[in-house]
């Protein structure tokens, strides 16, 4: 059985390599002192619906809400395999939490037709919340496996992943179509193809296209469709920051404090407490 | 994420030069293959950024994959169980990532699942890997394989075999060295003979030294001719491994642990001619051995690069006598010279592989009047003897620089602990496979006796440089005619011995200043570059001097006289 799978991923500021000069006075992150990428995590989701694509057959359609230059991440996504990609931008999205985001994915899936399998990845760099693609397969009322590491078993709609939890593993089985968030700990991303590569670096999106232009690119399949507010059919008291739940009050440096340290005699005694002290602390 | 393309601003320079808008404008036959092949360039920057494209992915991986393997691989080296070599995780791994990012047709046409890209480019590609992992060029750089039958097989076994080396399926391996053959090559004896009822040819013999011998095309060189002696008898012969080949033994090396180094034994193994009869030797090993040159070239510059950066790295961070030993005069010596060294070195290996890449192209696809013709019967001579000096030149520095590394280090570079100790290792093949250095001199010194050398120069050096460049134009001029006083002072001997015995010092003088010029021609694009040239021109001086005064005036020493030294009772 061929799948059609839909991968949702996100551009994110690169917060791997924060500098100095990347943190306002405030607290709050200046992005654009910081380089943009794919979020990692979702660069394992679209492996792993690459790997279900290689092994059985199937079409995968990239989604990203974001601001135009989301774009990249598209291009990437189809450097590396996928088979469509659909930008989903509208000012209405802005300023949007997980929830708002959530709904406008839920329209778009749900707009682009029949699927068996949603991939995401775990959670944004970014934001850090882990709850947008629970939020979606909510919204879709289908099942979800959160931090997933693998597919250990695919036949038809009978689907066994593998999920992490602490101090280990578990196996779940489960019913397809069902949406599944993937961690870093799933197989390592593919690299983009360089053929590929070379092509799709020139895709664009419909509105940053000369108009003279817009017929060859559309012929040689260079056009990368965007989704509004309209194209989804959302409405739009529920997106963006309209039709946001959440709003971030403010931010704080944390400072990390070093405690003065506690010492014990080398006795007996001195063992007992250094025990009951870790075991008030909850450590042992 | 790290990047061995990205991080490196003299790639890049090299990768600006002006010479490869003819060369792509040719080689993509005025941008015209994009309509059956969507990933094309469709103009000249387009085609450009593609270089970039790709040499960044591969940067990429070299960094994030193979470098950070590149100690377990060096530790555990390739297995041998029943007839199969397995190769070293992480060498493994670069693989398999590289057939996902279909990178392994680096050169090869559109038509064979290849990227058009042209050699100058490869080059780069094979430097930036070298850096991350010097073993895993054996396998990488046996792109020349496909390319020597790309050049000289028929269009049957192109068809069969260059797609599946494009897409990485099949690896090769160029299978050359016998025991009683290594640097004399025309001493082959591995035998090829003609079945006449099966219609084929079977081969018969033992191979030894064979990089990735256990790949899946072998390029064969073995007599055809069991009545002719020499390289007459000599073809080349492609083989795709079946059960009648045996790997014998891999052997245990001094360094590039990573790369099988394979013993064959071909028991009436199924073969088919490359090209014509009899020219096995003198004309497609030949091509095929100056690719693999440049290769090698690029390798010693990937090494010393790595051990470079290690060395400035860890002279900065190591304190003694209260300051970071990089403060003390004699580490800044050599960590000057190492900059200096593969700067100069990277000049010579792009000029190379630019003279190598616009001949192809003017031969390929310029016009072909009694002019042009001309120019690129000139050009096949200058690369031809710019590729042994890229290799001489290369491969020295590496080991040079590598030496020095350790010194940086010191008692700690020693131990295996820091990876300067396997760069070390690895380094010391570069001046031997291939060919040795010795052999690269007398392939280079034909060119300073029959004055091509000398031409190359003249149009290197009239260039019009800025008015600032002017002394040490000058400069370059005087090495210029001690160069020249030195040829004809050893020429006047007549005696092929006594030009042999001083070969080395006059292709290091011819070497040195035409680097000299090159770094000039750098400069005036770049204020770096200023610094490199003048640094190494006042280098190249007083060596120049000194090698001719020793070629003119000092060591006269007769071949008898050696003899004498040698022979008497250690």
């Amino acid at each position: 059985m061929a799948y059609r799978m839909v991968c949702l991923m996100k551009q994110v500021p690169d917060t791997r390599n924060i500098t100095a000069d990347v943190l306002r006075e405030d607290g709050t992150v200046n992005r654009q002192a910081l380089p943009a990428v794919v979020n990692p995590d979702d660069l394992f989701a679209l492996e792993m619906a690459l790997d279900v694509k290689d092994k059985y057959g199937g079409e995968i359609t990239v989604m990203s809400m974001g601001p135009p230059a989301a774009i990249e991440v598209l291009r990437d996504a189809m450097s590396r395999g996928a088979d469509h990609a659909i930008l989903l931008t509208d000012k209405k999205f802005a300023g949007a939490d997980t929830l708002a985001t959530s709904h406008v994915l839920e329209s778009a899936i749900r707009k682009n037709g029949p699927f068996n399998l949603i991939f995401c990845g775990r959670q944004a760099i970014d934001g850090d919340t882990a709850q947008v693609g629970p939020q979606v397969a909510e919204k879709l009322d289908i099942p979800q496996v959160t931090f997933a590491e693998a597919i250990e078993f695919l036949d038809q709609d009978d689907i066994v992943i593998r999920r992490a939890i602490e101090g280990g593993f578990e196996r779940i089985r489960g019913r397809i179509p069902l949406l599944v968030t993937v961690t870093n700990a799933a197989a390592n991303p593919r690299p983009p193809s360089i053929k590929r590569k070379m092509f799709w670096k020139k895709a664009q999106t419909r509105s940053s296209v000369q108009s003279e232009e817009e017929g060859e690119m559309l012929e040689r399949g260079l056009l990368i469709p965007v989704w509004g507010l309209a194209e989804v059919g959302c409405a739009a008291e529920i997106c963006g920051f309209q039709g946001s739940e959440t709003w971030i009050k403010n931010v704080e440096n944390v400072k990390l404090t070093a405690h003065e340290p506690k010492s014990f005699d080398t006795s007996e005694t001195g063992i007992k407490e250094l025990i009951n002290e870790l075991i008030n602390e909850h450590i042992i | 994420m790290a990047n061995y393309f990205t991080d490196n601003e003299d790639i890049k320079f090299h990768l600006n030069d002006e010479r490869f808008k003819t060369i792509l404008e040719l080689r993509e036959k005025g941008y015209t293959d994009n309509k059956a092949y969507p990933f094309a360039p469709d103009d000249f920057e387009d085609a450009l950024d593609n270089c970039h494209q790709a040499l960044s992915l591969i940067g990429e991986l070299s960094a994030e994959i193979l470098a950070p393997a590149a100690t377990d691989t060096d530790r555990k080296g390739c297995r041998l169980e029943n007839n199969v070599v397995s190769y070293a995780k992480g060498t493994q791994e670069m693989i398999d990532r590289l057939k996902q990012a279909e990178l392994f047709g680096f050169t090869l046409p559109r038509k064979y699942g290849g990227l058009n890209f042209p050699m100058t480019v490869y080059m780069m590609a094979v430097e930036i890997v070298s850096r991350a992992d010097a073993s895993f060029m054996t396998l990488f750089g046996l792109q020349e394989i496909s390319e020597t039958i790309h050049l000289y097989a028929s269009s049957e076994l192109k068809d069969k075999y260059l797609p599946k080396m494009a897409s990485g399926e099949y690896s090769g391996a160029m299978v050359l060295t016998e025991p009683e053959a290594g640097s004399d090559l025309q001493a082959i004896g591995l035998r090829a003979t003609y079945d006449e009822k099966e219609e084929c040819w079977f081969l018969n013999g033992v191979k030894h030294f064979i990089s990735n011998g256990c790949g899946d095309v072998l390029l064969v060189l073995a007599r055809s001719e069991q009545n002719v002696q020499g390289a007459r008898g000599l073809s080349l012969f492609l083989y795709e491994k079946d059960e009648n080949l045996l790997v014998r033994r891999l052997e245990d090396k001094l360094g590039i642990h990573g790369s099988p180094t394979c013993e064959l034994q071909f028991k009436n193994c199924r073969a088919t001619l490359v090209g014509k009869r009899k020219r096995g030797l003198s004309r497609y090993v030949m091509s095929l051995m100056n690719g693999a040159r440049l290769v090698v070239g690029a390798q010693s510059i990937g090494i010393a690069q790595e051990a470079y950066n290690q060395s400035l790295q860890y002279a900065r961070q190591r304190k003694q006598f209260g300051k970071s030993i990089i403060e003390f005069p004699p580490v800044l010596e050599m960590l000057t010279n190492m900059r200096v060294q593969i700067e100069a070195a990277r000049s010579l290996m792009y000029e190379a592989s630019l003279m190598v890449d616009v001949h192809h192209v003017y031969n390929r696809y310029g016009t072909k009047d009694k002019e042009s013709a001309a120019k690129i019967k000139e050009l096949n001579r200058f690369a031809g003897l710019l590729t042994p000096m890229v290799k001489y030149y290369a491969s020295e520095m590496c080991n040079k620089i590598t030496y020095d590394a350790i010194q940086i280090f010191g008692g700690a570079g020693f131990m295996r602990d820091y990876e300067v100790e396997r760069l070390y290792r690895d380094a010391r093949i570069t001046t031997i496979y291939e060919g040795t250095s010795q052999l690269q001199v007398v392939a280079a010194v034909g060119g300073l006796t029959s004055g091509l050398f000398f031409k190359l120069l003249e149009i290197k050096i009239s260039q019009s440089f800025p008015e600032a460049f002017k002394p040490l134009v000058e400069k370059i001029r005087e090495c210029e005619k001690l160069l020249q006083q030195a040829v004809s002072s050893v020429k006047a001997k007549n005696d092929h011995l006594y030009l042999e015995y001083h070969a080395r010092g006059l292709v290091d003088m011819a070497t040195e200043t035409l680097i000299a010029v090159l770094l000039l021609q750098n400069s005036i694009k770049s204020d770096h570059k200023f610094d490199i040239a003048k640094k190494f021109i006042a280098d190249t001086c007083v060596r120049v001097k000194m090698l001719a005064d020793k070629t003119i005036n000092g060591d006269d020493l007769a071949i008898y006289e050696c003899r004498r030294i040698i022979d008497s009772p250690i």
